[in-house]
């Protein structure tokens, strides 16, 4: 059980951030809490692709006693994650942009208020 | 309504916690799913297959991203692209010539 | 240098001017490096974009916001990023020509980028790599205008209100 630590940190995160979306109202915590879980995301899938002892795989300057099948960590997961993190910056970039244009309007960052005040 | 909501939450994290459990170990992959891609030699016929001898590059990663999963990069950079073209339009400013 | 530190009373300092604006070439320098370089050593189009993006926010904080946009507006900016996203579709397009499949790589065998490198650890020959440093260039152009282009938007709305 105390090799699986990864795993466990991945679920701790999604907990941590799954509890600032719900039950928190300040719109930027809620942001906040929305990249935290796209982090503990990008955690997941890169600790699938982990073998014992290996190193990058990557030819150039490689250090000599590695054996080449055997001793080097997955790539694929590795090439998923890199296009999750591009993501995650759009995504962020496009709701901040909202978040900007709902203070100037409504004059508040309270989730609650603003279905209230319909001007 | 916020006692449902914690219910809910203390139910999913139970379910997870409990999936952690029936993960496989942390260094062993439950097979050898990207030796194709790394490389090696044929053992019958003698000729090597993998990265070096398919794409010419020495990065396992960078092939994959752009070799071998080129059409997802292709969407990648449409997502980039639609998502700044939507930080544009809300952040424009009120029309400096007309 | 003096016209460019005199002029405006917005920004920072007139040392924070002068260096940020003597090491702007050296970062787009290893930004296109690491661009380059993908195929050979970690990295490749989308972290050498990230550098280059990095180097264009310093000098819109060492300058000002509105100094900068006269300089390097959005449509330059977006004209950039078109033009990278253009590059991309062009070559895979090109290698439906070429080739019987859409973003082929057929540039393997030929002088351009074709050389194979010999099996097993080696120094990284840059003639290598077939189609991919093409593709890393133009994913780097693109990643570069496009984060630039949104924190300058971010930077410019706040100061409308004057």
């Amino acid at each position: 059980m105390i090799y699986n630590i990864p795993f466990f940190a991945v679920i701790i995160l999604i907990a941590v951030g799954m509890y600032a979306v719900i039950f928190r109202s300040n719109l930027i915590k809620i942001a906040i809490g929305i990249t935290i879980v796209e982090s503990a995301v990008n955690l997941f899938l890169i600790t699938l692709g982990y073998r014992e002892g290996g190193v990058a795989p990557i030819y150039t300057n490689l250090p000599s006693g590695v054996a080449i099948p055997g001793g080097m960590v997955l790539p694929v997961p590795q090439a998923l994650t890199l296009t999750s993190i591009v993501i995650g910056v759009a995504v962020l970039a496009l709701m901040l942009s909202f978040i900007i244009r709902i203070y100037q309007y409504y004059g508040t960052l309270d989730s609650r208020k603003i279905r209230r005040l319909k001007e | 309504m916020r006692k449902i909501a914690v219910l809910v939450f203390a139910i999913f994290f139970a379910f997870m916690f409990l999936a952690a459990y029936d993960m496989h170990d942390f260094g062993a992959p439950p097979s050898e799913m990207d030796d194709y891609i790394i490389g090696g030699q044929n053992q019958t016929t003698g000729e090597w297959y993998g990265t070096q001898n398919d794409t010419g590059a020495n990065n396992a990663v960078t092939a994959v991203v752009f070799d071998y999963r080129g059409y997802d990069t292709l969407g990648e950079a449409t997502v980039l692209f639609t998502a700044i073209a939507g930080v544009m339009v809300v952040l424009r400013r009120r029309g400096k010539n007309e | 240098m003096s016209e460019k530190t005199n002029g405006n009373s917005e920004g920072l300092s007139p040392i924070v001017k002068v260096v940020s604006s003597m090491i702007f070439p050296f970062i787009m320098i290893f930004s296109f490096y690491v661009i380059m370089h993908g195929h050979l050593t970690p990295g490749g189009g989308f972290q050498g974009g990230a550098i280059g993006a990095s180097a264009v926010v310093m000098l819109i904080v060492a300058f000002g916001a509105r100094h900068t946009e006269k300089r390097a507006g959005e449509e330059k900016l977006s004209l950039f990023e078109s033009m990278g996203g253009t590059l991309f579709v062009a070559v895979a397009i090109f290698g439906f020509i070429m080739a019987a499949t859409f973003m082929s790589n057929f540039l393997v065998g030929s002088e351009i980028f074709g050389e194979k490198p010999p099996f097993g650890p080696n120094g990284g020959i840059l003639n290598t790599g077939g189609i991919l440093p093409i593709l890393n260039f133009a994913v780097g152009m693109k990643v570069i205008g496009g984060l630039s282009a949104v924190v300058l938007a971010m930077a410019l709305v706040s100061k409308e209100e004057d």
